[in-house]
């Protein structure tokens, strides 16, 4: 007979406490050790004292693996995080982690960091130094944009996220009408607003933007335009006539096979020597034609992705209804196929957004490039981690956000079949 | 007759019309192009052509595979920046399969707090700006380490210091016959498998292989070692003081940060969309499947080697190597941070100083392009053969 009886319901009254007991006893000691830097359990020997709370939670956890104990938190608790010995392991591994890192970032980001001031002097400690991003924040968010301007780019945003708003709340209808200005009118009046130069606005050169505002603005423009480009080259592709269908493979397989960087460079130093002799076109317009480019290849793919899970019965419905091409593709088959591929679409459209601080390389300067600039300021040095953090956790939350509304969107939209 | 005769036509000159636009359209603006590429260059006095490769170089780089100093040619440093590209996609590759399948295999994982870990691990890293990570891990990260002289030791052999990792050199005596039994061992383990495949499907045997090739990999070079001649010896990185207050290792290999960066950032970064692949194919494998496995007498071992895997890997390959292909250009972002890679060494500095802009660019493109393209032609083929073949 076993001296130790196999934890069972019979014996859950006296085992499930001690276990518990044991479980709480490593958790707390790990705890103590990490935030208050005490060992609770000092008085053992050193080696002994690294792996006791291991041995105990393992212990622990073996103790309380009671199969239909009947008790629901119990049942859930062993079903999910100890089914069996080997993920006790990984379970206490992964607690003691979390708990052993939670102070030093805790103190990073919060206890010793530093908040008032306005140079580094005032950063004393270990902690971050968010003086830095609070002194730099108005470039951070407008670049070289001159300070006295800065309120028509808030204009431009407010208006957009008015229109995105109200679209919302009104009738089918009026939504229709919102959506043909915010495509083919509001981009326009928006970046005329920016540059300015006219209606007594005074002109601000496009080198001077910079900051998120330029990767809204970048990544605006690239979608609105590669959209409609990724969707021509895909029907292109899938087209019966030889010379539309191989030009649109080349053209996409040929942005497909390169780095956006070399594109970007292609527009900055060799774009050039393709114009005529004293040409010149605006930076940023040559840095937007290239992404616009190259997203689009990337777009193409996707919609044909679209296009050919599509039943082939659909085409031929269409075409007995009488219907050309164009109306064919508008009306039946487009707005299936894109359904189809959201996801798609809506990764295509994260790249880009991820893509946008790629702009360094012809001198632009978006809101990682004027971390770049800030941390090299004299006066700033050693403030890498700060910014860097910083525009990570901008450009998380955007992404992160833009996959949410995707996969919601995705949800929304999907028909059931 | 007549009528229906014009109605073909018709459709022809339809269908003639839109593609004759077309090529005019893109030939126009591609003899407007090389009309205008013609009179700039001839305006800045320089020619068309490649003849520029074979001119020497005079610039350092940093980091080379090969041998390489000022004196060699453009051609030469074009050579090594496409190794370095290469060295850090595979290094990058490496890793992302390795953190890719762990992650993916632990979102699987019935312990909730694993799958979380992996969740948010997947989240997290796949929606940060890859450029943003190898800043961060360049200018934040390896920036925090310590200098030479107080280099985080492992067991005094190896020292990772703010100037880069040092690590043994591996000093070899007759490299190749060590290189040959490898190969030798490679084609063993080929036969063997081979013959264990008849045995079984003949005579129903099963033959350990995965121990027995396990073996012959270790024996063979082996023997090399104790009766052919080869060996192998270890030249240790030494701290050396250069003057009062610098110090640098001497001896040993030294593995740039850039490198260390780049290649974090690239296997951490698409490390998380392999992840995604590989859950997306072992989910994608039928629990039917499992179930007449395991109905028809197989253990748990033989039902993921035989029945899920090779089902899996059928829908996990194809996007994985488009992720290795994604890997490769990403590489590309070496030139944010200075490492040197084909766009650095190639398109930045020698582009600036030879100034031929069309030239180079060309070259860059095309050999991305060509890696891009040959890849896919495989993966083609790698897709025909491995469709399901149904009757």
């Amino acid at each position: 007979m076993n001296i130790i009886a196999k934890p069972s319901k019979e014996n859950i009254k006296t085992y499930v406490p001690i276990g518990l007991f044991l479980v709480s006893l490593s958790f707390l000691d790990v705890f103590v050790n990490a935030f208050f830097n005490f060992n609770l359990l000092g008085f053992l020997p050193s080696r002994l004292n690294y792996f006791l709370p291991l041995i105990l939670g393992f212990i622990g956890f073996y103790l309380i693996r009671i199969e239909f104990s009947g008790v629901r938190y119990l049942d859930i608790l062993n079903k999910n995080i100890n089914s069996n010995n080997f993920n006790a392991l990984l379970t206490l591994f992964t607690i003691f982690i979390i708990i052993k890192s939670v102070p030093p970032m805790l103190d990073w980001f919060i206890l010793e960091a530093n908040f008032v001031g306005n140079s580094k002097d005032d950063c004393k400690g270990d902690g971050a130094c968010w003086v830095f991003i609070k002194v730099w924040f108005n470039r951070f968010m407008y670049g070289l944009y001159p300070d006295a301007e800065q309120w028509r780019i808030n204009t431009a945003f407010l208006i957009l996220f008015a229109i995105v708003g109200a679209s919302f709340f009104v009738s089918e209808k009026l939504k229709k009408y919102f959506v043909l200005f915010l495509v083919f009118v509001f981009p326009f009046l928006g970046i005329k607003l920016i540059s300015g130069g006219s209606f007594g606005l005074e002109y601000v050169e496009s080198a001077a933007w910079g900051g998120l505002s330029l990767t809204f603005i970048i990544s605006a423009f690239a979608i609105l335009f590669c959209f409609p480009i990724g969707v021509i080259l895909a029907l292109g592709r899938r087209s019966s006539l030889p010379a539309i269908k191989y030009i649109s493979i080349g053209f996409i397989e040929l942005w497909r096979g390169v780095p956006l960087i070399t594109v970007l460079f292609m527009s900055a130093v060799m774009f050039p020597m393709f114009l005529p002799d004293g040409t010149f076109i605006d930076k940023l317009i040559r840095v937007l034609i290239a992404i616009t480019l190259f997203e689009a290849a990337y777009m193409a793919e996707v919609v044909r992705g679209g296009l050919q899970a599509l039943p082939k019965g659909q085409y031929e419905a269409a075409k007995s209804l009488g219907m050309g091409y164009w109306r064919m593709n508008a009306l039946i088959i487009l707005p299936q196929a894109l359904k189809l591929v959201i996801p798609g679409i809506a990764n295509t459209l994260l790249a880009l957004v991820k893509d946008t601080p790629l702009i360094f390389v012809v001198g632009l300067m978006e809101l990682a490039g004027m971390i770049g600039l800030a941390k090299t300021n004299p006066k700033w040095l050693g403030m890498a981690m700060e910014g860097y953090v910083f525009a990570g956790l901008v450009f998380w939350v955007i992404c992160y956000a833009m996959s949410r509304y995707s996969q919601n969107l995705e949800k929304k939209l999907s028909t059931e079949r | 007759m007549n009528l229906k005769k014009l109605n073909i036509e018709n459709k022809k000159i339809r269908d003639l019309i839109p593609q004759a636009l077309t090529v005019l359209a893109l030939l126009s603006v591609i003899i407007y192009f090389a009309t205008n590429a013609q009179i700039n260059m001839g305006n800045r006095g320089i020619s068309f052509g490649f003849g520029f490769l074979n001119q020497e170089a005079s610039f350092d780089i940093t980091f080379s595979m090969i041998e390489y100093d000022g004196s060699h040619s453009y051609g030469r440093a074009f050579l090594v920046g496409l190794l370095n590209t290469i060295l850090v996609s595979v290094i990058g590759i490496f890793f992302a399969t390795i953190i890719g399948v762990i992650v993916g295999i632990a979102r699987l994982s019935d312990n909730y707090l694993i799958s979380k870990v992996a969740e948010w691990y997947v989240e997290i890293f796949r929606n940060i700006p890859l450029i943003l990570q190898i800043f961060f891990w360049y200018f934040a990260a390896l920036r925090a380490l310590p200098l030479p002289e107080n280099g985080i030791s492992f067991n005094d052999i190896s020292f990772l210091t703010i100037k880069g990792w040092y690590v043994p050199k591996f000093i070899w005596t007759n490299f190749n016959i060590f290189l040959l039994s490898v190969i030798a061992a490679f084609v063993a383990i080929y036969f063997l498998n081979s013959y264990a495949t008849k045995q079984r499907e003949q005579f129903g045997k099963q033959i350990p292989t995965t121990i027995i090739s396990f073996v012959i990999l270790i024996l063979i070079p082996l023997i090399t070692f104790l009766f052919l001649g080869v060996s192998l010896s270890f030249e240790y990185p030494v701290l050396k003081q250069l003057s009062p207050t610098v110090f640098t290792y001497a001896g040993g290999v030294s593995i740039i940060p850039e490198l260390i960066a780049l290649a974090l950032a690239l296997s951490m970064y698409t490390a998380t969309f392999i992840a995604e692949n590989v859950r997306a194919g072992i989910l994608g494998v039928g629990k039917g499947q499992k179930e007449a496995a395991a109905s028809i007498g197989l253990n748990k071992n033989q039902i993921l080697k035989l029945v899920v895997m090779p089902q899996a890997l059928r829908i996990i390959i194809p996007p994985t190597t488009n992720q290795y292909l994604n890997l490769t250009k990403n590489s590309s972002l070496a030139a944010a941070i200075a490492y040197p890679d084909i766009v650095l060494v190639f398109a930045g500095t020698a582009l600036m100083q030879t100034g031929r802009a069309i030239e180079i660019i060309s070259i860059t493109m095309l050999t991305y392009l060509t890696l891009s393209i040959s890849i896919s032609i495989f993966m083609n083929w790698y897709n025909k053969k491995m469709a399901i073949k149904e009757k």
